[in-house]
């Protein structure tokens, strides 16, 4: 090949990266105008709701764990209870269909409802999977979907933009314009309570003449071929029982095997998705039900006959079960995805998710499904070329990790799909000739050049380190800022991270190591030098020396191998997983001493206990997961195990004040480690003002992206509405949270031990 | 606490009204909680509907009542919930499509928790038999902002019935 075809096709390439990174940005940009508020508003609300029901709880977590367990064995089980299921359905006099894929499903649905006109809809997101409603139009049936938020956004021909609140991104004027356009009333409705009571006036008459009342299922009982269906307007009740025929469509991952088994569920999923102990409405139906079937037509005949009474099934009504399989099954089959298929589509892991707040399902979502979750369903339904499309709105942050009522890991599952997107493109890519072998991790040759940039920052950080202050000088300079863009899509209106010229593992040997003698040491600890603490704010490792040492601790820091975070960040799931061989194989033998293992960037942390469990033999994961500890959160232990705050004389400078505004690191406050932080720096004295913002949007390398700056701003809003009015010191745990919080706010935030440690001269 | 003050607490913060009352003044209670065009089903034995209550309804009294009465199978304390039981002679559309529920409930059918009112309803589930359980008012966060009184009724009253006479 000849060198001009490769500039070709080099440049080409590198102009379809950049065009592609523009498309993104206005989409996000377009959302965030247009959307963004409403969003924010309402996701902001129902995660709060969500934490302030489920704070007062005690049963959440017991309930978590049962539902998780049944999830687990009914889809285990899965073949078994599609039988029981089509025993029971039938028995009770029903149909049951299991539907191979779309076009499977809608036809039969389209056969059943015949010559009907109108079909009424209670709200079903497999229905929107399906795109059952242009099969019906398709063949002459108006479908009419009757939950108010669907409603909507059937008028404005958009897709629903939330799981449980599909028309979450329109406020309150949108919707009043929109009925105002499409029914030109005399009076049209303005407030909430007059667009509520026009809808039910418009909607209650449809359902009282349509023919088939069609709804989805939250759960499906195999033993009694019962339903469970939750809502709150009441439309599900009318719908089931207002026609003669009832159709209801469901993911053939609904079934659970007892009614009994229904319980864990009815009592947590309005409380992870709205924050209520329980939505208006639980229906628990065995159809076909025993209420008469109302005729309009004949208002002066009687709803039932006197002598009719019981609760046996109606004769005159028809029960359809139609179960979809459309990818569940090869789902089922596949390890990492498998999990989704848990999922009750509560809407929680989207609330609390920062990203979301800011764009909405519009943009962080697929065909069909919207937020975290979405990552797996649309992989696993649609294929990975529509979970590409926002994957990356992923960051890992974990925050819907805690707010799962069934416990499903979603950062993981996005991932995964993340890996293999890189994996799809890099076989793709003009790179792909190249060995493997050639590539500088476990990853394909043709990997994204700006994933393996970010995800390889333990390489660039100790090359920046050792030509510091060149490497630095070098990174601020205009030409190479705009070739960082260019390449590998680095914003350039971030400012990078400064490399130390001396590391923290230099500084500590040309101190002269440990200054609490062994034998005369309450503790035997190793503090990490993670990349971060090591190459570039060595500052906070000198702290949480200093730190450690005035407390008793004989420290050690040696030289040890990154912990695989920014890798996996981006997918490169391999090289992420070496990297956890590596840090377990350097530290195994300290830990098998007795050595604690202290680490100051709370992602690393987080690798540590969380994701290493995916990588390490199970007795390893315990032995290193177990002796490791945020500094913070060891500090913490030190104080109760009997050292004093006394000797953390606090702080190392003049811009102390003793009031804080804390900001915590989103991955520790998934693993509960605020509370460390909090107690300890109110033991010595600060005043903390902690933000209940659950992620800052810088997320690591995410807000450094140039597709992703300006949204990573808007992500980082609330903390600037929390903290940008007051004078108060800006304390954080991450580096990213951190530099993120600088850039909004304009003044630099400290890590807390800085704040603990005593001055470099105390501590000898 | 009693079963019996919890379940009216979590009424109360629903703001479903709440009436005690003895099965010889259920009637009376009844009437008291209606509001305009009545209908109602037939409620459990030795207990009676008001005379002017609709107690066989036709179809046209289904869309213009104002208020439906109807027998709850059990009340849940701790979430202020009623189990509304489907059944030939329409208790899931009484109490659906009228705008005031008027639920009555004896005092022996109180469970404290949703877990033992699953227990309970679970026979009747296999055994064919519908129903709902109902929270309060029907509402709709769909419009902009909390509405009460969506498709189903935009207020519930609770007649509670103490055992004996």
């Amino acid at each position: 090949m000849s060198r001009a075809g490769q500039g070709d096709r080099t440049e080409r390439g590198d102009r379809t990266g950049r065009d592609e990174r523009a498309d993104r940005t206005a989409r996000i940009r377009e959302a965030m105008r247009e959307e963004g508020d409403a969003i924010a508003e309402h996701t902001r609300e129902h995660n709060a709701g969500r934490k302030a029901v489920t704070e007062d709880f005690p049963e959440y977590e017991t309930l978590r764990e049962r539902a998780r367990a049944v999830k687990e064995d009914a889809i285990e089980n899965l073949p078994d209870l599609v039988d029981r299921l089509r025993e029971s359905v039938e028995a009770n006099g029903g149909h049951l269909y299991v539907a191979d894929d779309a076009a499977d499903a809608n036809r039969y649905i389209v056969e059943t409802v015949g010559d009907a006109e109108t079909v009424v809809k209670s709200k079903s997101m497999t229905t929107e999977e399906i795109d059952l409603n242009d099969a019906l139009e398709a063949a002459g049936v108006e479908p009419v979907e009757t939950d108010l938020g669907e409603w909507v956004i059937q008028l404005a021909e958009e897709s629903p933009s939330h799981l449980i609140g599909p028309a979450m991104h329109k406020d309150r004027a949108e919707i009043a314009a929109l009925f105002a356009e499409v029914f030109d009333p005399a009076d049209p409705p303005e407030t909430a309570t007059e667009l509520t009571a026009f809808a039910r006036e418009m909607l209650g008459k449809r359902i009282r003449e349509a023919d088939v009342g069609l709804t989805g299922a939250n759960f499906v009982v195999a033993e009694s071929g019962s339903l469970a269906l939750v809502t709150n307007e009441g439309n599900a009740r009318k719908v089931a029982s207002t026609p003669d025929t009832h159709i209801a469509v469901s993911g053939v991952e609904k079934i659970v095997p007892t009614v009994e088994d229904l319980e864990p569920f009815l009592n947590l999923l309005s409380r992870a998705g709205a924050g209520q102990e329980l939505s208006a409405y639980t229906s628990l139906l065995t159809p076909p039900v025993a209420s008469p079937v109302p005729d309009f037509d004949a208002p002066d005949e009687p709803l039932s006959a006197p002598d009719d009474e019981g609760t046996t099934a109606n004769p005159d009504r028809e029960f359809h079960l139609v179960l979809i399989d459309n990818g569940r099954l090869a789902m089922r089959e596949d390890e990492d995805l498998r999990e989704t298929l848990y999922c009750v589509r509560c809407g929680a892991c989207a609330n609390s998710c920062g990203n979301f707040q800011s764009v909405g399902g519009h943009v962080f979502g697929g065909e069909t499904y919207t937020g975290g979750i979405a990552g797996g369903w649309e992989a696993g339904i649609e294929g990975l070329n529509v979970a590409g499309e926002f994957n990356d709105l992923c960051t890992g942050c974990s925050r819907c990790v805690p707010a799962c009522p069934v416990k499903i890991d979603i950062p993981w599952i996005n991932t995964v799909v993340r890996d293999r997107i890189n994996r799809r493109k890099a076989d793709a890519s003009d790179f792909a000739f190249l060995p493997d072998g050639l590539a500088p991790d476990a990853e394909p040759a043709g990997l994204d050049l700006g994933k393996r940039f970010v995800g390889d920052f333990a390489t660039l950080a100790k090359w920046g380190h050792r030509t510091a202050p060149l490497a630095n000088r070098l990174a601020d300079a205009g030409p190479v800022r705009a070739a960082l863009e260019r390449v590998v899509g680095i914003d350039r209106r971030r400012d990078l991270p400064t490399f130390a010229s001396e590391s923290l593992v230099e500084w500590f040997d040309r101190r002269g190591g440990a200054r609490i003698p062994l034998a005369d040491a309450d503790r035997d600890a190793i503090l990490y030098p993670d990349t971060y603490t090591n190459y570039v704010d060595v500052e906070r490792g000198k702290a949480a020396v200093r730190a450690l040492e005035a407390l008793g601790v004989h420290v050690r820091v040696p030289s040890l191998p990154p912990s695989g975070r920014p890798p996996l960040s981006q997918g490169m799931v391999a090289t992420a997983e070496e990297r956890a061989h590596d840090l377990y194989a350097a530290l195994a033998e300290h830990v098998d001493a007795d050595r604690d293992v202290v680490v100051v960037e709370p992602s690393d942390l987080a690798m540590i206990r969380s994701e290493y469990e995916r990588f390490l033999e199970p007795a390893a994961f315990e032995r290193l997961a177990g002796a490791s500890y945020e500094v913070l959160e060891y500090v913490y232990g030190l104080l109760e195990n009997g050292a004093s705050i006394d000797a953390l004389v606090g702080g190392d400078d003049a811009t102390r004040t003793s009031e804080l505004a804390y900001h915590p690191h989103c991955q520790a406050r998934t693993l509960d480690l605020e509370v460390y932080t909090l107690t300890v720096l109110e033991r010595a004295g600060y005043d903390v003002r902690t933000s209940d913002t659950e992620c800052c949007g810088m997320a690591g390398s995410f807000g450094y992206k140039t597709e992703y700056y300006e949204l990573s701003i808007d992500v980082g809003e609330p903390l600037v509405e929390d903290f940008g009015g007051t004078d108060r010191t800006l304390v954080a745990s991450g580096t990213s949270c951190g530099e993120q919080l600088d850039a909004l706010l304009d003044r630099p935030a400290r890590h807390p031990i800085e704040l603990l440690a005593p001055p470099d001269s105390a501590s000898r | 606490m009693s079963i019996e003050t919890t379940f009216r607490e979590s009424l109360s913060e629903l703001d479903v009204a709440v009436t005690r009352t003895t099965p010889g003044s259920c009637a009376d209670a009844i009437a008291d909680a209606a509001d305009g065009k009545t209908i109602g089903v037939p409620l459990p034995e030795g207990l009676t509907l008001p005379p002017d209550v609709i107690d066989r309804p036709t179809n046209g009294d289904l869309e213009t009542a104002e208020t439906g009465v109807t027998p709850a199978t059990l009340g849940i304390a701790e979430t202020g919930s009623v189990h509304l039981e489907s059944d030939r002679a329409g208790t899931e559309l009484v109490s659906l499509y009228p705008q005031r529920h008027v639920a009555v409930l004896r005092t022996e059918d109180l469970v404290s928790d949703v877990a033992t009112a699953i227990d309970r309803l679970g026979p009747d589930l296999r055994a064919g038999g519908s129903g709902v359980i109902a929270t309060g008012p029907s509402a709709t966060a769909d419009m902009g902002s909390l509405v009460v009184g969506a498709h189903g009724p935009g207020e519930v009253h609770v007649v509670l019935v103490e055992a004996g006479r």
